[in-house]
């Protein structure tokens, strides 16, 4: 379950940035999580709720926003579905994974006095 | 927001931020890999199930190597230093990390072992991992390799079920192939073939640390790597 360990690491980045705006309260909280990223949107969103209590984000809401992987050919941009095979049809070269293994805090709102 | 009682309303203010969830881990990753770098030492994260054979890989490993490479290792467990203990024995120096209920080891855990093991006259570091197919795919150590060791008794689906860790691999290692034999409804062809749709480039030996089939193509595939040293230190303890 290191869904808590990455829930901590965004309490803390997201405290920081609070304090830095001299804010009150955090109102909400957007995070990107990439199909491809090794976390569970569902466990991160439990983790969340019980690690909030008493910091300044006991009352955010938490939007995630899944992120589909996305292969292609790094040379003719083909693009390659998850889970086919890895390998351009045409050029026979290796996918590139250009999108997907994210686990991104995109943006924090805050109330400020 | 206060629009009742005039005690000042507050501002909802939007903060673009744009930041890994693991930067913090990345960065001593990179430090690690720095220490790494500068010892010349090729570090491998080892990852894979618990009782895929990693540590049996290992023994075998030093048994082929034959006091030829300088090897360290630590091995991470919830309980026990029995690994590094079995590693021990089998002539590397060696370090375990206990996490306790953690189910993988991080950057902060390798730097600070990196502390009490003797390292860097190691031309190879190999990093056993906690047994699991899930939470080590997600932490970078600084490692310069990830070698997945995957168990013929696992099932061929494997990759596919766990597409994350076996995206990451530099290779894959197909262990305990003395029990092939045994097991009819197991085909390789069909592993290989789950690889190449989570690797973009698989790469896959098969090996059997009981009768040492296929470590010296694993040898072989770390020898060849550009970063170990050209000039192997003979055998004098690390």
């Amino acid at each position: 379950m290191h869904e808590y360990s990455i829930v901590h690491a965004l309490l803390e980045k997201v405290e920081a940035s609070a304090r830095e705006h001299h804010a009150t309260a955090v109102h909400s909280i957007r995070v990107r999580i990439g199909e491809l990223a090794g976390v569970e949107p569902d466990l991160f969103a439990s983790a969340f709720e019980l690690c909030r209590s008493n910091t300044l984000c006991s009352g955010a809401q938490l939007d995630v926003v899944p992120s589909p992987a996305v292969w292609s050919c790094p040379q003719c941009a083909h693009s390659i579905a998850n889970g086919e095979i890895l390998s351009c049809p045409l050029c026979k070269v290796p996918a590139r994974l250009s999108s997907g293994d994210e686990i991104l805090l995109e943006r924090i709102e805050m109330e400020v006095t | 927001m206060c629009e009742t009682c005039g005690c000042g309303d507050s501002n909802l203010v939007p903060v673009e931020i744009h930041e890994s969830l693991l930067s913090a881990n990345d960065r001593l990753a990179q430090h690690n890999r720095d220490h790494f770098a500068a010892a010349s030492t090729l570090a491998i994260n080892l990852m894979g199930s618990p009782g895929c054979g990693k540590t049996a890989l290992l023994e075998a490993t030093a048994r082929q190597f034959g006091g030829r490479r300088r090897l360290a290792a630590m091995s991470g467990d919830l309980a026990t230093d029995r690994d590094a203990l079995r590693l021990q024995a089998a002539g590397i120096p060696s370090l375990s990390i206990t996490t306790g209920s953690g189910c993988h080891l991080d950057a902060d855990l390798v730097h600070r072992a990196l502390h009490d093991l003797l390292w860097r006259q190691a031309d190879l570091l190999f990093i056993e991992n906690v047994g699991n197919l899930v939470c080590p795919a997600v932490y970078d150590l600084g490692q310069t390799l990830n070698v997945v060791a995957l168990s013929v008794t696992e099932g061929e689906d494997k990759p596919l079920k766990y597409p994350v860790i076996f995206r990451k691999a530099d290779l894959v290692l197909l262990t305990k192939i003395d029990l092939l034999p045994h097991l009819p409804q197991v085909n390789v062809r069909a592993i290989e073939e789950a690889l190449a749709r989570t690797m973009p480039e698989p790469r896959m030996l098969k090996i059997s640390a009981v009768t040492g089939e296929g470590i010296a193509d694993w040898i072989e595939w770390l020898e060849a790597h550009p970063s170990l040293r050209r000039e192997p230190a003979l055998a004098e303890p690390v």
